[in-house]
């Protein structure tokens, strides 16, 4: 194989496999000129999405979301607590991202990745400030106890779009969520109604209701090359092109958050614009396979 | 469509500016920055030699921590160090030195709204302090959108309590403004001059698409005052010869 001369020399003489690893750029740019990429996926499409509810059945509300090959599973659990003196009749909700080391050959237990506190917080960011969640409902006795909800993601497998996918299954994990029967025992606390229904107390709430969820959000990951946009990248897509912007979106089109950290290129208001309306696109995608999962389990 | 902000600035005014470079003699570059009551200090090493494991040894690599000004380092703190490191990353030219870490240490010495644009703007001058090859400056604005229920009210440079009970909040960090002494001017792409393009932009809180827009033209027209200041600053004092190595 010659050597000296750039790579569009080697190109007809080096196995595709090759070519990918040896010259990454060029192998994504020779498929940008065709306008698709290396999947056979055009550039403003998303990979195939799916959400399955009811994913770990002893967590009160939890959900598989995958996004190609992007897998989240989140899952909630409930617990009584005394609600802070500033905010007597509010509940907390806390929001924790796990990276163990099944989703990738870069994250290993002394290793851990970079990218799972950043997501972590951008998730709790994003989901306390999108007004989702009313925290008033998470209220039990005003002043004495609230519901205190952990809401744990767990990415399985990390190709691309972490924070697009992770999103989705806390979400999802949201819309399943069944906040359990409790009643007051005798020593004035709040204790898990048995099944059975114990009669001699009273409950506190009269039977398990799901969470009114306000605008929902939903997002979009789009990753910006000199003049392409690329929606909805993999892992080896995001290492190649760094610069990435996402887009998130309440059901409302009100804006919640655009995130663009740095990155070589820069971003110009007709670029932004188009990262938005592809955004609103999915989202409508999204609020469809969501609500397809919600109709399916409430057949069951 | 007048707002009554506390410290009586009208919605376009920024806090005043305050900027000092090499103040720590062991650091090769440092810098101090304030906006008003919020100061933060930027040191800067480098370059060292080596990479860590994971980083491309064909570029140089930038590595950021940051300490606060009370309590443990947790996921916020984390959070600031990936913004500022891809920040960074992308004003300074990496293939200059390849194989090397430079280490952008920050310091918070007091909060008062607006933190993470001073960060980046103290991370710029401290560079700039050690010599370090950049294509341009990073200038770093924050912008708040008011309660009101008028949309489009938009003020610059909120005080913590400003952030705190406004709807909404964007930090938008810019590439300084271009003098050219070429004839037709400086660059652009697309129609748009190089200084609208944005490099980073982190929002807080939920805000139309429009107030969104808006704060973008806000925060460019800002930049321009934020790029002369610097400009001003940086001719006045001379750089000291470097004292790498």
């Amino acid at each position: 194989m010659g050597l000296p001369n750039a790579s569009g020399d080697l190109s007809t003489e080096v196995e595709v496999d090759a070519f990918r690893r040896l010259f990454p750029l060029r192998f994504f740019e020779k498929h940008l000129l065709e306008s698709i990429r290396p999947d056979a996926r055009p550039l403003g499409r998303a990979r195939d999405t799916t959400i399955a509810l009811g994913a770990v059945a002893s967590a009160n509300g939890s959900a598989l979301a995958k996004i190609g090959s992007t897998t989240m599973l989140a899952a909630i659990k409930m617990e009584v607590m005394a609600p802070s003196m500033e905010t007597p009749d509010e509940g907390c909700i806390a929001i924790d991202f796990h990276m163990p080391p099944i989703c990738s050959p870069i994250v290993r237990p002394g290793r851990p990745a970079e990218a799972a506190p950043v997501v972590a917080k951008q998730l709790s960011d994003t989901i306390l400030s999108s007004g989702m969640i009313n925290l008033k409902e998470l209220s039990l006795v005003s002043g004495k106890a609230a519901w205190m909800a952990y809401l744990d993601i767990y990415c399985l497998d990390a190709d691309g779009a972490l924070f697009d996918a992770a999103l989705l299954a806390a979400v999802a994990a949201f819309s399943h969520l069944e906040i359990p029967v409790v009643s007051l025992n005798d020593d004035g606390k709040i204790v898990l109604s048995e099944e059975q229904g114990l009669s001699e107390r009273e409950p506190v709430n009269k039977e398990k209701r799901k969470v009114n969820l306000g605008s929902i959000p939903f997002s979009l990951t789009c990753i910006l090359h000199k003049n392409y946009i690329l929606t909805d990248p993999t892992a080896e897509e995001e290492s190649i092109m760094e610069t990435s912007v996402t887009v998130v979106l309440d059901s409302s089109s009100q804006l919640v958050s655009l995130y663009k950290p740095g990155g070589a290129v820069l971003a110009y208001t007709s670029a932004i614009q188009d990262c938005i309306a592809l955004t609103r696109q999915r989202v409508k995608e999204l609020q469809k396979i969501l609500e397809e999962a919600i109709s399916g389990m409430e057949v069951d | 469509m007048e707002v009554d902000r506390e410290d009586g600035r009208s919605q376009n005014q920024l806090r005043p500016l305050a900027c000092s470079r090499n103040i720590l003699h062991r650091a090769h570059g440092s810098a101090s920055w304030s906006q008003g009551d919020t100061k933060v200090l930027a040191a800067v090493y480098g370059p060292k030699a080596g990479t860590k494991k994971n980083e491309n040894p064909e570029k140089a690599c930038i590595e950021v921590i940051w300490k606060p000004k009370t309590g443990q380092i947790g996921k916020l703190e984390k959070e600031y160090e990936m913004i500022l490191k891809r920040t960074l990353q992308s004003i300074c030219i990496l293939t200059v030195n390849p194989n090397t870490t430079t280490s952008v240490m920050i310091q918070v010495v007091n909060d008062d709204g607006a933190l993470l644009p001073s960060a980046i703007n103290a991370a710029c001058m401290a560079l700039v302090d050690a010599g370090i090859p950049m294509r341009h400056l990073a200038v770093s604005i924050s912008c708040c959108v008011a309660r009101s229920g008028v949309s489009g009210l938009v003020i610059l440079d909120p005080t913590k309590l400003e952030e705190q009970k406004m709807k909404a909040f964007a930090y938008l960090v810019f590439p300084n403004s271009v003098h050219s002494v070429l004839p037709e001017g400086s660059p652009s792409v697309q129609g748009e001059p190089i200084e609208n393009g944005i490099i980073t932009s982190v929002t807080h809180g939920t805000m139309s698409v429009d107030d969104y827009f808006y704060c973008l033209e806000r925060g460019r027209a800002a930049s321009t005052k934020l790029s002369d200041f610097l400009r001003r600053n940086l001719q006045q004092q001379p750089t000291n010869s470097s004292k790498a190595g």
